[in-house]
């Protein structure tokens, strides 16, 4: 069943349920975070429309810094700017930030523990029609592997905006990783959010499998576990909207009350959120797992929708996981 | 405002000092770079004795002007200026590049208070400098800053991006000087990926250009100044300097941009620096 204690939409299960895209949580949390700390700076590459860092241009033009198409430097002079004392955040697409420009957030950001908040967008297969080039699957991965660096998957646009807020007042580094398509607005002004937590959305008095998810596919995954449990089968689900660092007791508690493990992520099975998972699983609780995620290959042009059923991470694939995972272990 | 003679001595006499140290981290070190190092000893000792308003006992000084090093593998140089203005013990010179050092064989900021960035990636730190300079102008706070880097890193595409971004932005507060040795390590710059013309393509920039010698101590800090007086661009100056400096056997030979001296070869050097009584003859220059 829902859990009640996590304050989520009265609507999450009509067809009512407001969406949005998490990007536009950026462009509200950026306004926001601008509002309390004059030290906030926007930096932009050449998409100040469709990043949404327009909506703090608006807000807050002589703080809104306009790079041209050149991410690399963007997140140099982010350094920079961080080092005479301002708090920046580079937006760009995720394929070229920190695609791009990896290195330089490894040794002039991350290495220097420079707060700059690295902000990708249009993340994952969901950008859809765009193809392989700008459906970034490999972030989480090279973020999370960097010393020191927060990193983020906002499941919904509410969330995205606390996520901007709450990065704009963490010491050192941030990577937040957005989508560029409208997903369900799941959670609530009241629902809590902290950087390091994880929340449970739908809980079980004895679940046969736990299904822990990043991103806007929690709302998949909560999906998938109504349809499981109207089947009797029954599940929990942990969002776990901060990858690095990982609310480890709240991963741990899962596998040792339920047994097992579904992670489900829009990005490479390899090395990203799933992965981080059986890390820390492997280690000091291991149990039986299905990582789903991209399978080692690049995305295509299409639908979000019709991108995300064909790469195996719709409801039905979710529920299929499931499913296998509790056969597999009788 | 010119120099007096006496001023000029004196700063030769410390560039002198910075490159006798130099030799020695590098002998102890047994690794890092020699040519670079020594051909900046000048500039840094303009720097770090004339130029900078810093507190080297206080090196987080916010109103201090800030000295961002690109090319971080001549650490050895920055090391020496700064242990010998006061910001460290000149003995700790002697643990560079060793396990536990503050002194990291490329530098690194959160280690040693004083260093503005973390560098040895070519072609980030004009970025680095720029994005202080437009933050500074910003809080309309009057410090500069100042980018060293290298001829050779000019070679990265991160380095034209800062060049257009400050070009843009009209950032009178950046003074960059790059290091026209004219060697990398594959050879020679203009062999290996020609610059020129190197100052026209600043110019192109909107950048303002000029070109000094740099290791004449009191030609470079005139550079300086004429820097300090423009206000609608930033500057580059780019400064002729002779790798391997002061060591007239390793002068001009880019086999020396990469490996240290060993102790045999530390020792000649070190008695061919002292023959030149402090004064950088002018033969070299």
């Amino acid at each position: 069943m829902l859990n009640s204690d996590v304050k989520l939409s009265a609507d999450i299960f009509a067809d009512t349920l407001e969406k949005a895209s998490t990007r536009d949580g950026f462009g509200k949390g950026a306004v926001e975070a601008g509002k309390n700390d004059l030290r906030i700076v926007v930096l932009c590459a050449d998409l100040a429309e469709s990043t949404r860092a327009e909506w703090f241009q608006k807000e807050f033009p002589e703080r809104f810094v306009e790079m041209g198409v050149a991410e690399q430097n963007m997140a140099t002079v982010a350094a920079g700017m961080a080092a005479a004392g301002k708090i920046p955040f580079i937006t760009s697409y995720a394929a070229f930030n920190p695609g791009r420009n990896y290195e330089q957030i490894r040794t002039t950001i991350a290495l220097n523990r420079m707060p700059v908040k690295i902000c990708g967008m249009h993340a994952g297969v969901s950008v859809g029609p765009d193809g392989a080039t700008h459906q970034m699957l490999e972030d989480i991965g090279l973020m999370r592997m960097l010393p020191g660096m927060t990193v983020i998957v906002p499941g919904d646009a509410e969330e995205a905006r606390k996520a901007v807020i709450a990065a704009a007042k963490t010491d050192g580094p941030v990577y937040i990783r957005f989508g560029r398509t409208a997903t369900p607005v799941f959670t609530t002004s009241a629902t809590p959010f902290m950087i390091g937590k994880a929340i449970v959305l739908w809980k079980a008095d004895k679940p046969k499998v736990a299904i822990l998810s990043t991103g806007s596919l929690s709302y998949s995954a909560l999906m998938a576990a109504q349809a499981l449990s109207a089947d009797g089968i029954e599940s929990i689900v942990l969002h776990v909207p901060t990858v690095k660092p990982l609310d480890e007791e709240m991963v741990l508690d899962a596998a040792r009350h339920v047994g097992c493990v579904v992670t489900v992520e829009e990005h490479q099975a390899a090395g990203g959120f799933g992965s981080a998972i059986a890390e820390l699983l492997s280690q000091h609780h291991p149990v039986p797992m299905r990582l789903l995620g991209i399978a080692d290959t690049f995305g295509q042009s299409g639908e979000p929708d019709q991108l995300l059923a064909h790469y195996g991470l719709d409801t039905l694939h979710i529920q299929a996981a499931a499913r296998a995972l509790i056969k597999s272990i009788g | 405002m010119s120099l007096t003679d006496e001023q000029v001595c004196a700063l030769e006499a410390k560039a002198e000092v910075i490159r006798e140290t130099i030799l020695r981290m590098l002998v102890e070190a047994k690794s890092g770079h020699t040519a670079g190092p020594l051909g900046m000893a000048d500039i840094f000792a303009a720097f770090y004795f004339h130029i900078l308003n810093h507190n080297p006992k206080l090196p987080s000084w916010e109103e201090r002007d800030r000295l961002v090093l690109s090319n971080g593998h001549i650490c050895p140089v920055l090391y020496a200026a700064m242990a010998h203005s006061g910001y460290f013990p000149i003995e700790e010179c002697l643990t560079l590049r060793k396990f536990g050092s503050r002194l990291q064989g490329h530098p690194e900021r959160l280690r040693l208070p004083g260093l503005e960035t973390t560098s040895g990636p070519l072609g980030e730190g004009l970025s680095q400098a720029a994005g202080m300079a437009y933050a500074f102008r910003m809080d309309d706070k009057k410090q500069r800053v100042y980018c060293l880097m290298s001829d050779g890193e000019q070679e990265e595409g991160n380095i034209w991006e800062a060049a257009m971004f400050a070009g843009k932005y009209k950032l009178s507060n950046l003074i960059a000087v790059m290091d026209r040795n004219n060697i990398q390590i594959d050879g020679m710059t203009e062999d290996v990926m020609p610059l020129e013309p190197i100052a026209d393509k600043y110019r192109a920039f909107n950048w303002h250009v000029l070109e000094v010698n740099g290791n004449d101590v009191r030609a470079f800090i005139s550079a300086v100044d004429e820097a300090k007086a423009i206000y609608e661009k930033p500057t580059l100056i780019i400064a002729h300097t002779i790798p391997g400096k002061g060591v007239p056997e390793i002068e001009f030979d880019y086999r020396w941009h990469g490996k240290p001296p060993t102790q045999e070869e530390g020792k000649r050097f070190l008695k061919e620096i002292r023959t030149m009584s402090g004064k950088v003859p002018h033969e070299y220059a």
